[in-house]
């Protein structure tokens, strides 16, 4: 960050004013004259706080697809038909047994025995032959995602979420003042700021766990150079089974926010494994905090571009997208060197 | 074996007289028996077979060829393809007549057909000079998102591209008093293109160019150290093959009349990816064999489905199976698993060609 700083002061500043203006817009009320040109605050705020939570379920999807991509360097085109598997899961669940919380327990275990599954009878096999890894994955989220329409159907299903966290609660942003001089503070849904808290904890213990611990460490040693930590003795398939598995069911666990927030439908794969594709172009191949930017960017993007100018905010993803790929090809954040 | 594939062939060098490209006696027989088959087909097939099936999969064995002219000789896998041919359809729908006369402007065919192509090469040059910044498997995620990206917005623009019911009544013109669309001139019109396509490939491959791509593919660096320039090549390499897929895309939106989101979706270009790789991105035949193949199985799966106590909409588990069978088991599709058991029956060295009995030479 430093060394940006260093090289390219002018758009540093540039970047800095951009975060200050955001950061002042969404605390202080504005003043009369920004709402003739920007709209309502409370739609903008709206926008924003959709954005990060959205930003914070497709942190959930990306970083599993990212840490098995940054470990394994294969690229897993059925992560978004885990996600979807998740969402069934979590769904059959909660509706069978009438707990939330379990939903989630259900949809990691379960598929992150799919991923463990795939890796020994798939991504074993085939080690270091890219394209045909990614052909198979892309056999095998065909298979599944018809698999799953023969079971669940093309109905929608949400998950309900348990009754104290239903209901908006209201936050301490201030939209609007009234005439008499009181002011409006935004009222927003508890369920979603949950979840955005969970992916907040759930990062930050991923990074704990690989900055800190033992497997940690090997697991970045295996994402720097996998031949060299196998020849120093290291059981590297027990890795890569470990990161498959913890990153399916990563997905399964978005699966199941993603159906809390929104709903699980056919087609909600490849609209998944392309987000988290977007996301991970963004923000750098096999680096969590690279995820967590890209996702808060791209989520940021897609709400407050379908709110001020919506027929063109999938433009602006990959406008995004163009822009990052130009002039950093290598995503915002890399890791390692 | 295959046109002109035959290295033995083609270096006609002292003694004999030269090759010349008129000279026809070199295609093998197998040439000539396909290709008058498909010539008298209408003889006896009915339109059903030769507008729904064998139509359609030149136009997909068309679009599938220039994704294997990527991934084949230039190691690109691009799933652009159907989106560049989506182009190319919504702007012949776009700049020609169609249903919807609000947004169709309406010009004749001479103005119109350029255009379009025009328009969809400049969208696959550009797609592919972003693309050509990554390598490998990076290739496919950004060729997919842009392919997504593309669907979202044609589904999303009322004003450009009529949004979620996209255009109907695209029709072909009527050139030379003849009605393009009924099913044995538009068999005629896609066997033409697509043979048109299959020897453009063909020639394109062993000519200077194609040959540096193929260099390109397997040794990047030595390419560049050799002096050729690596970007414009496979930016080149894109644009010709987005002419390729634009074709296949002008035929598409006349064969089924229409061009919505729906045909230009993540499953359809995966459908081409399919296509390509079941048919085998060695050799040009692949993709339409590949395109052959899956037009059949869509179409009768149906039934074959149902006559087994299945459901009729397992289509694409069929599909999915069959896929990573043949990605399993050969990573050459079909083409390759030919070849293999014409190695194994006629017991000959793979790398000379002769007969093996002999014992190891």
């Amino acid at each position: 960050m430093r060394r940006f700083f260093d090289r390219h002061p002018f758009w540093s500043l540039v970047i800095a004013l951009l975060v200050a203006f955001f950061i002042w817009a969404i605390f202080a009320p504005w003043p009369p004259g920004m709402e003739a040109w920007a709209g309502r605050k409370k739609i903008f705020l709206n926008a924003v706080f959709n954005g990060i939570t959205l930003g914070a379920l497709y942190f959930f999807v990306a970083s599993g697809f990212t840490l098995i991509f940054g470990l394994m360097k294969n690229v897993n085109l059925a992560h978004g038909s885990l996600y979807m598997l998740g969402g069934y899961i979590g769904y059959e669940v909660a509706n069978t047994t009438g707990w939330w919380i379990l939903s989630f327990v259900a949809a990691f275990i379960v598929v992150g025995l799919l991923g463990i599954i795939l890796q020994y009878v798939v991504f074993r096999r085939m080690e270091g032959e890219d394209l045909k890894q990614t052909l198979v994955t892309i056999g095998i989220s065909i298979v599944l995602a018809d698999i799953m329409l023969w079971i669940w159907g093309g109905e929608f299903y949400q998950i309900l979420a348990p009754g104290w966290l239903s209901g908006p609660v209201e936050l301490p942003l201030v939209t609007a003042v009234k005439s008499s001089g009181e002011l409006v503070y935004l009222k927003y849904p508890i369920v979603r700021l949950v979840i955005l808290l969970a992916a907040i904890v759930v990062g930050i213990l991923m990074w704990l766990a690989l900055n800190r611990t033992r497997i940690g460490m090997l697991v970045r040693a295996g994402v720097d150079d996998r031949d060299m930590l196998s020849a120093t003795g290291v059981r590297i398939q027990r890795v890569f089974v470990l990161v498959f598995a913890f990153g399916a069911g990563l997905a399964g666990v978005a699966g199941v926010v993603g159906g809390t927030f929104q709903s699980i439908a056919p087609g909600e794969d490849t609209r998944f494994l392309l987000a988290s594709l977007v996301v991970v172009i963004v923000g750098g191949m096999g680096s969590i905090p690279g995820a967590a930017l890209g996702a808060v960017i791209i989520g940021l993007a897609e709400q407050i571009g379908s709110v001020y100018f919506p027929t063109y905010a999938v433009v602006l993803t990959f406008l995004i997208m163009v822009l990052v790929l130009a002039f950093r090809p290598q995503g915002l954040i890399t890791s390692g060197r | 074996m295959a046109l002109g594939e035959n290295t033995d062939r083609y270096p006609v060098r002292s003694g004999e007289r030269p090759f010349e490209w008129w000279d026809l006696s070199n295609i093998p027989a197998q040439y000539w028996i396909v290709g008058a088959f498909l010539i008298i087909l209408p003889l006896f097939a009915s339109d059903f077979v030769l507008f729904q099936i064998f139509g359609w999969a030149f136009i997909l064995g068309m679009i599938a060829l220039s994704l294997m002219f990527l991934a084949g000789y230039g190691g690109m896998v691009s799933l652009v393809q159907l989106t560049v041919a989506g182009v190319a359809a919504y702007m012949t729908a776009i700049f020609g007549s169609s249903a919807v006369d609000t947004i169709s402007l309406g010009w004749s065919w001479w103005l119109t057909i350029p255009i379009a192509l025009v328009i969809a090469v400049i969208f696959g040059t550009i797609s592919g000079a972003l693309a050509v910044r990554t390598e490998g498997i990076y290739t496919i995620m950004i060729t997919l998102a842009i392919a997504a990206a593309f669907f979202y917005f044609t589904r999303q623009n009322y004003t450009l591209f009529n949004g979620f019911s996209g255009f109907n009544q695209v029709l072909p013109p009527e050139i030379f008093g003849v009605n393009w669309r009924s099913p044995v001139a538009f068999y005629y019109l896609a066997l033409f293109w697509a043979f048109a396509a299959y020897l453009l490939v063909l020639y394109v491959a062993r000519a200077p160019f194609g040959l540096a791509l193929q260099g390109i593919r397997d040794n990047p660096r030595r390419m560049a150290a050799l002096g050729f320039n690596v970007t414009a090549h496979r930016i080149a390499a894109y644009a010709f093959a987005s002419l390729i897929a634009g074709i296949g895309g002008i035929l598409n939106v006349w064969l089924n009349g229409q061009i919505s989101p729906g045909a230009i979706s993540v499953g359809p270009a995966i459908d081409i990816l399919v296509i390509a790789v079941v048919g085998g991105i060695a050799h040009p035949i692949g993709p339409f064999i590949g395109a052959l193949i899956f037009v059949i199985l869509r179409t009768f799966a149906l039934d074959v489905l149902v006559s087994v106590g299945l459901a009729g909409e397992r289509f694409n588990l069929l599909i999915g199976i069959g896929f990573l069978v043949i990605v399993f088991w050969s990573s050459d599709g079909v083409l390759g698993l030919w070849k293999r058991w014409r190695e194994n029956a006629g017991k000959r060295d793979p790398l000379t060609g002769r007969p093996t009995d002999g014992g190891a030479g």
